[in-house]
Formats: C-alpha cells, sequence, structure tokens
C-alpha cells in the first residue's frame, strides 16, 4: 500500500532556524531515510519551499498570490512510503516524527501514483537547500 | 531540538503578534512589553511542565494580558497573584482568542507594531533600534552592540524614541488603505536599513544577525501583505545578496570580490527562495525598486560563472533603476557594468560628474581606482585607492583596498 505523510509545521518557526539547528533536524531525518531506503520502503519524497512563494490557481484564470489557505500550520514537504499497512505507515511517521519532534505528521493512503514521465528524471537527490 | 529551543522558537516568532496584540490592549508600547516579558517567563516555566499550548501566540496573548492585569491589582490591593497551574488552564479562552486571532485582527496588530516604530517623527536610526527592540525583541546589549554604540547611549535612544511616540498620540485604530500602503513603504524600508546595517558590517557575526532578522520582518510582512510586489521583490533581494554571505570572506576575513567567489558555496535554498520571489513579483507588471534591485541580484544568480553573467541585462537594470530613484550611487554601479561591457574608459566618462556628490564615499575612490588601474594609469590609481582606505567603514574594506595597493606596489618594484 502506498502512503504519502505530509509535514506539517508553523512556518515562521521553521524558516528562523538557524543553519544548525536546520542541519541538526536534517541530519536526524537522514538516518530514518537511510534505513527505509534500504528497507525498500521510500519512494519520493520532497521540501517544499514557504507559501510566501506560493501561487494558487483558483478555478481556471484567477491566479492569487500565495498558499491555497492561511493556516496556522503549513506543508512543509512529503514523503511517499511502500508500506504493508496503516500501522507500518504510522510507525514510520513515528520515527519520523522523533527525529522532528515538534513537526506533525499526516499519514493519507494514495489514490493515485503517477512516476516521474521525464525521460532525463532525476536519479539522486536535487538538494536545494 | 530541545524543549528550550523549541520555546525559544516559538516565542521568538510569537513576538510581533503577540506584543502587537497587547498593545492594541494597553495603548502603551512600555506596559505591552512587560506583559509579554512575563508571559515569556511564564511559558519558560509552564510549557515544558504541561507540553506546549495548541496555539502559542494566544496563550502568551491571554497569559501576557491577565500578568499585566494580576500586576495592577496587586499594586492597588495588595492580594496573591493566582497559582500558575491556573493560568495554564485556560480551556476554552485560548481558543475563543485563538479563532479570532485568524482574522484581521493578527494583520492590523503586527502592522500597528511596524508602523509605530516607523513613525515619521523619528530618525531612521530610532526607528530601526525601536523595531529591533519591540518587535524582534532583542535585548538592548545586543542592539547597542550591532550598531557600535554604548548599551547607555542604545538605551537613552530608545527611551527618547519612545517618549516621542507617546507624545505624538499614535492613533490605535486600524489604518486606512491609503495611509497603510505609504506606511508599507516605510516599513519595508527600515526592513531594508536593517538587513544593510547587517550586510556591510561585513563578517561581524554580531551584526550579520541583522540580516537574519530582517529576512524574517520581511517574510511576516510578505505573508500580511501576499500580493504586494515590491514586498516580494524586497524579501527576493535580501535572499539572494544573504546566500553569498559563506562566500563573502576569506578564512581572514577579507572581501571576496562577487567576480573572485566561490559559487558553490551560495545558499542554494535561499536563491531558489529569492527567485521564485521576484518571479512572482514580476507577474504583477508593477514594477519598483526593489524589485528591479532583486532582478539585477538575480541576473548574478542566475550566472554559473562570473565570465557568463550578462552585464548588458545589468545596464539595463541599473538604468530603470536611475529613472525611478536618480542617484550618484546607482550611476556609480551601473558604470561598474558599462565597464565590463564597453571598458574602463567609458566607465570614467561616466562617473566623472560623480566625485563632487560621492567625494565622502569609499566605494567611489574604490571603482574609480580600479577603473584607472585598468587603464595603466597607477599613480592616480594609488591617490584613489588612499582614499578610499582614509573612508572604509570596516577593516576587511580597507584590507581590501590594501591588497590592490600591495599589487600596485609590487608590479612598480619589477619594473
Amino acid at each position: 500500500m502506498l502512503y504519502t505523510l505530509l509535514c506539517y509545521n508553523k512556518e515562521d518557526v521553521v524558516w528562523s532556524w538557524t543553519k544548525e539547528e536546520d542541519d541538526a533536524v536534517m541530519s536526524r531525518l537522514s538516518v530514518v531515510h537511510e534505513r527505509l531506503v534500504k528497507e525498500g520502503k521510500l519512494g519520493p519524497s520532497l521540501r517544499l519551499l514557504p507559501t510566501t512563494a506560493a501561487t494558487t490557481l483558483r478555478g481556471p484564470g484567477l491566479v492569487i498570490d500565495g498558499p491555497f489557505a492561511e493556516t496556522k500550520e503549513q506543508l512543509l514537504g512529503f514523503y511517499v512510503i511502500d508500506v504493508e499497512n496503516l500501522d507500518a505507515a504510522l510507525a514510520v511517521a513515528q520515527e519520523l516524527s522523533g527525529a522532528n519532534p515538534t513537526s506533525t505528521y499526516e499519514v493519507r493512503p494514495i489514490a493515485l501514483y503517477v512516476p516521474d514521465a521525464r525521460a532525463n528524471a532525476p536519479r539522486e537527490a536535487i538538494k536545494v537547500y | 531540538m530541545s524543549d528550550l529551543a523549541w520555546i525559544h522558537g516559538a516565542i521568538t516568532a510569537a513576538r510581533p503578534q503577540a506584543v502587537g496584540a497587547l498593545l492594541r490592549y494597553f495603548r502603551d508600547v512600555d506596559r505591552a512589553e512587560e506583559a509579554f516579558q512575563d508571559a515569556c517567563l511564564r511559558a519558560l516555566k509552564n510549557w515544558p511542565e504541561n507540553g506546549p499550548p495548541r496555539d502559542p501566540t494566544a496563550w502568551l496573548i491571554l497569559v501576557g494580558r491577565n500578568a499585566a492585569l494580576d500586576g495592577v491589582r496587586k499594586q492597588s490591593r495588595n492580594t496573591e497573584l493566582p497559582p500558575d497551574e491556573q493560568i495554564s488552564d485556560l480551556g476554552d479562552a485560548e481558543s475563543a482568542l485563538a479563532e479570532r486571532l485568524d482574522g484581521s485582527h493578527y494583520r492590523d496588530d503586527v502592522l500597528r507594531l511596524l508602523f509605530i516604530c516607523c513613525h515619521p517623527d523619528l530618525q531612521p536610526s530610532q526607528q530601526i533600534a525601536l523595531a529591533l527592540r519591540i518587535v524582534s525583541g532583542l535585548s538592548v546589549a545586543q542592539i547597542a552592540r550591532a550598531f557600535l554604540v554604548s548599551e547607555a547611549a542604545m538605551e537613552q535612544r530608545i527611551t527618547r524614541a519612545k517618549q516621542r511616540i507617546a507624545k505624538a498620540d499614535v492613533p490605535f485604530e486600524a489604518p486606512g488603505a491609503a495611509e497603510r500602503a505609504e506606511r508599507l513603504a516605510a516599513v519595508a524600508a527600515i526592513i531594508y536599513l536593517l538587513f544593510n546595517e547587517g550586510y556591510s558590517a561585513g563578517n561581524d557575526p554580531q551584526r550579520a544577525h541583522l540580516c537574519d532578522e530582517a529576512i524574517r520582518l520581511a517574510r511576516l510582512l510578505l505573508r500580511l501583505f501576499q500580493t504586494e510586489p515590491e514586498i516580494m521583490g524586497l524579501a527576493a533581494l535580501m535572499l539572494l545578496q544573504q546566500s553569498r554571505l559563506r562566500a563573502r570572506f576569506d578564512a581572514n576575513g577579507d572581501v571576496i570580490l562577487l567576480e573572485d567567489q566561490d559559487r558553490s558555496r551560495w545558499d542554494e535554498k535561499l536563491v531558489r527562495e529569492g527567485l521564485a520571489l521576484l518571479d512572482k513579483a514580476m507577474r504583477h507588471n508593477r514594477p519598483g525598486p526593489y524589485q528591479v534591485q532583486a532582478a539585477i541580484a538575480a541576473t548574478h544568480s542566475r550566472a554559473a560563472s562570473a565570465a557568463e553573467t550578462s552585464w548588458a541585462g545589468i545596464e539595463g537594470l541599473y538604468l530603470a533603476l536611475e529613472r525611478m530613484q536618480p542617484s550618484p550611487v546607482i550611476t556609480l554601479n551601473r558604470a561598474v557594468a558599462v565597464a565590463k561591457l564597453h571598458g574602463p574608459q567609458a566607465a570614467l566618462d561616466l562617473i566623472a560628474p560623480l566625485e563632487q556628490p560621492l567625494s565622502g564615499y569609499f566605494h567611489f575612490f574604490g571603482a574609480r581606482g580600479a577603473f584607472l588601474l585598468q587603464l595603466g594609469r597607477e599613480r592616480e590609481a594609488r591617490a584613489d585607492f588612499d582614499r578610499a582606505i582614509a573612508l572604509a567603514n570596516t577593516p576587511a574594506e580597507a584590507a581590501h583596498i590594501r591588497q590592490h595597493l600591495d599589487r600596485l606596489m609590487a608590479s612598480s618594484s619589477n619594473v
């Protein structure tokens, strides 16, 4: 079963982390990531730029600045994982949360998964942070 | 992340909104600040024990307000303060307040706070100091260090600013649309000044911190005004400049010029965010000085190497900027692009009329010295470099010019 783990947090807090604080969280997360890769559970994952960089299309033709919704906590990024069932998905979320305790992880089953169709789709992580 | 680091982050993020809301309630800057300090102290004690509240900002506002009211009561009747456990039991009050905070109050409170700091009666230096104290919550000692003045002098500057504001009878009602647009420009200017304080400080970490703070405030403004292209431009400009922080100085703290920087040391995350914001801004077709400056910074960010820089693009952008804001400093910057495109003589011709208005400006003599040197006019170049050193603002600037002089000395001794 494919699940996505959606990571939420207060953007103004997370984007105020110092480089050291951010690095510390990312290095704790990478321990979990590496294990998931070894176990063959980790699909694509990504981290988003802040919602201030977002543009929203509301119906055809109406382009507005900003995110879809103004919320207290924003979607920061997500993982796609391939695990047996919800319990297993929650266990992964649990581990990620242990590495990044102030963020909230929403577990959502995936209904449709379309793989990257680009001929030159990257095989490796594109690191922009 | 430890509890304490989390609490510190949450308090920093909540500060503008919480102090803004308390200010609306008490209509007194000092009292709002004290109430917020009080709430923070209680948060430090309470949150590790009871877990973080669902909405830290609402918690801090409510607790700050109650604590201040208790203080008033305590003074008048000498009654006991309630135990902290009671304050933690905010229940419905917190969620009701949290609901209301989602609305327009948030915008207006933070904005009012920034507006007060940018009151036109205040000097820019007072405006920045006050914004750092009230909006960012830096201590007087930190601000004093950042501006290289004594703590006592900074304390006095801030106190005077507060007195001025108290006398000026600042309206506490939400500003009208026209006034809002006008003051927004003032707020943006202060944020940019703040950034420049940090940026021009070179690699002094105390002052470089001001750049991070300016970016944080710009992101806050962006969230409040999501459709203002100039605010996007301002944020983009600062993010792109800041992305080069690690590449701007060598191990000795000496300046590395843009063309000599190791571009792999640029912070790619900040570059992406800056370019994304500039992209969004340009869609509005309402160009302004911040957007143009961001576009200039972006031209450098997009060039894979110094040699691939589009100097024609940069010259055009500086021309646009000169038309929006005629200034000899902008012309001087355009001259650098002109030198790359048409050679040093064309640049010298362009800046010839600038000597008088820029006679006290470090970069004028640094740039002209470099143009003269390229033309082989070494004696004149040396005279300009000497003047530049005398006008340098930081040791790193002076050291950079000294390198030019050393090279000159070396080449002339070879002859």
